[in-house]
């Protein structure tokens, strides 16, 4: 049992190697949460939730990659099952473009929108690169996973992780969970497993994931952006503003240039000069 | 090549509307500014007209903007942060729908002044409160007011295209040419709204050559801006993203209702006709509407292209 105190970083090692997509997860976080049920999605494979939105803050995602020709067992890797969740990133894009400060960083250093605060402007759901926000339909307000923030304040571990049978989602502080992995990654590569990658337990997407995984493929296959795509809403600031002055500068200055050049119509220019003040066009 | 797997927001028709207005409202008001300021006193008439259209074309900005929110009755969110232990003032310049809901408030406050004030200079209100206000915008303090509220008004017109780009959507975030592009065509758009409007003030097409001179100038950066748009999308590989099907057939209608403007199609039937005004008028009837179009499918194509 992990004991939980204010101002240590908690999150989640999500082991994707030994998940077996069972939905435990999902089901113990609508559990606790009180989430509603949704219309289940039957597309190609296993996977009848869809994606992560306002309802569902933890989403078992199915990856079919079986090879049309089978010509190894397989490695882990013929079907890919993520139990995918909001990554509490250390340089959030959802918290930065938030214009009424509803998204905070809390004593456990989760990222939490506040439902009572959120106006529903949807900027985070924009901003969000890995499409783990939504509008919640009845509240009216951006809802995602919290890390079960009620449950740490309680000093209780993150439902999903509770109810996890396999331990593909681990629950405790960061630093403790990076050597976890770390530990488990070298396993898999001692044992021939060269494919298992850690994503987000480094800084080098948006400065570290608090929840973060162990894949057994790219992480574009897990639809998860890579380190170089992995970038804040912000960068665009700086030239967005740059072109838009720039922009209004040369209109300016066009419209001045057109006002010198510019010849008054024939009808109009012999009417005397209209005075600054009353009704000068007597209309 | 840039990969994105953010979702769409849902910003739909009342947004797409919130840009175009609050384009025509910026653009509206930095025309008038640039007659009252640097043009000569028979372009007073063409001024208090665009005055008139910047205050008319805010009023619905607002509302759109507020019945978009999950939470309606929270707009007032955007201003000041309600976080237990945080209450204040909630600005975050990093963040251009923070800095975008103080502007259009402050742009607001100066619409609504410079409104008053043309009222009042032809005529039409004439109470004591009205004449104060109005007097804001006379005299040395009056230039002042309108440079500060031109510049305004090229922010409010202009910042919705970065607010865009500060985002993690595919199209959006590829390009940094959005927020110049959709100031260009806000202007443009306030051009054709004037041109149009003269029709009903006839002293105010003593200004008409320079509306004609300066549409072309502004369609002119426009097109340029969209080359730019088009080319940072080749450069991050989600051009297929906002020129595919149906959003080329939009493209195509915006680049086409360019072309009167450019060519100054219009501006040479001004020059051309013996008459003067009447060519003015005959010509001021429709293109301006088709311009307006335009102006709307491209903040559309934006728009949608990126979300469905």
């Amino acid at each position: 049992m992990v004991e939980i105190k204010p101002g240590t970083a908690y999150g989640f090692f999500t082991d994707t190697s030994v998940c077996i997509g069972c939905k435990a997860c999902e089901v113990a976080c609508k559990a606790w949460n009180e989430l509603p049920g949704n219309e289940p999605v039957f597309g190609d494979g296993y996977d009848n939730t869809g994606s992560l939105d306002s309802q569902n803050w933890r989403h078992v995602s199915f990856v079919d990659n079986v090879a049309d020709a089978a010509a190894s067992p397989g490695q882990g890797t013929a079907w890919l099952m993520m139990s995918d969740v909001c990554k509490h990133c250390t340089h959030a894009s959802c918290m930065e473009v938030c214009p009424t400060g509803a998204i905070i960083r809390t004593e456990f250093d989760t990222v939490f929108i506040q439902p009572d605060v959120c106006n529903g402007c949807r900027d985070c759901i924009a901003a969000c690169p890995f499409d783990v926000i939504g509008l919640d339909k009845n509240s009216g307000v951006a809802q995602k996973c919290t890390l079960c923030y009620s449950r740490l304040q309680g000093g209780l571990e993150p439902a999903c992780a509770k109810a996890c049978p396999t331990q593909s989602i681990q629950f405790g502080p960061v630093i403790e969970l990076r050597q976890t992995a770390q530990k488990r990654v070298d396993a898999l590569h001692a044992t021939g497993v060269s494919q298992a990658q850690l994503y987000g337990a480094d800084d080098s997407v948006y400065g570290g994931l608090n929840a973060f995984f162990l894949l057994m493929d790219e992480p574009e296959k897990y639809n998860l952006p890579n380190a170089k795509n992995a970038v804040l809403p912000s960068r665009n600031n700086k030239f967005g503003y740059l072109t838009t002055l720039v922009t209004g500068a040369l209109a300016v200055l066009g419209g001045l240039i057109a006002l010198r050049r510019r010849r008054p119509p024939e009808a109009t220019a012999a009417a005397p000069a209209a005075p600054r003040e009353g009704r000068p066009d007597g209309e | 090549m840039n990969e994105h797997f953010a979702g769409a927001p849902n910003w739909t028709w009342y947004i797409l509307f919130y840009f175009f207005f609050a384009g025509l409202s910026g653009g509206s008001y930095v025309l008038a500014s640039m007659l009252r300021l640097f043009g000569r006193p028979s372009d007073e008439p063409a001024s208090r007209l665009a005055y008139y259209a910047s205050f008319v074309a805010l009023l619905p900005c607002p509302v759109l903007l507020v019945v978009d929110l999950g939470r309606p009755v929270r707009f007032w969110h955007m201003l000041v942060n309600t976080t237990p232990g945080q209450v204040g003032a909630s600005f975050k310049y990093w963040s251009p729908m923070s800095v975008g809901a103080w502007g259009l408030l402050v742009f607001g406050v100066f619409a609504t002044v410079s409104f008053i004030g043309a009222l009042v200079r032809d005529d039409r209100l004439d109470s004591g409160p009205a004449r104060f206000i109005g007097g804001i915008a006379g005299g040395w303090f009056g230039a002042l007011w309108a440079f500060a509220g031109l510049l305004l008004g090229l922010f409010v017109a202009g910042y919705t295209g970065v607010l865009l780009s500060v985002s993690n959507q595919p199209v959006w975030s590829d390009t940094w040419a959005l927020g110049g592009l959709f100031l260009a065509s806000a202007l443009s758009a306030s051009v054709a709204l004037l041109v149009w409007l003269t029709r009903f003030r006839r002293l105010a097409r003593y200004s008409t050559d320079f509306l004609v001179r300066g549409e072309q100038w502004f369609q002119i950066l426009e097109l340029a801006l969209i080359v730019l748009f088009v080319v940072t999308l080749v450069q991050a590989g989600t051009a297929d993203v906002a020129l595919g099907l149906p959003w080329l057939v939009l493209w195509a209608f915006v680049v086409i209702t360019l072309i009167p403007g450019i060519t100054r199609f219009g501006g040479s039937r001004v020059r051309a006709s013996p008459s003067g005004t009447a060519a003015v008028a005959a010509g001021s009837a429709v293109l301006p509407w088709i311009v307006l179009l335009g102006v709307l499918a491209l903040r559309a194509a934006v728009i949608f292209s990126a979300q469905f």
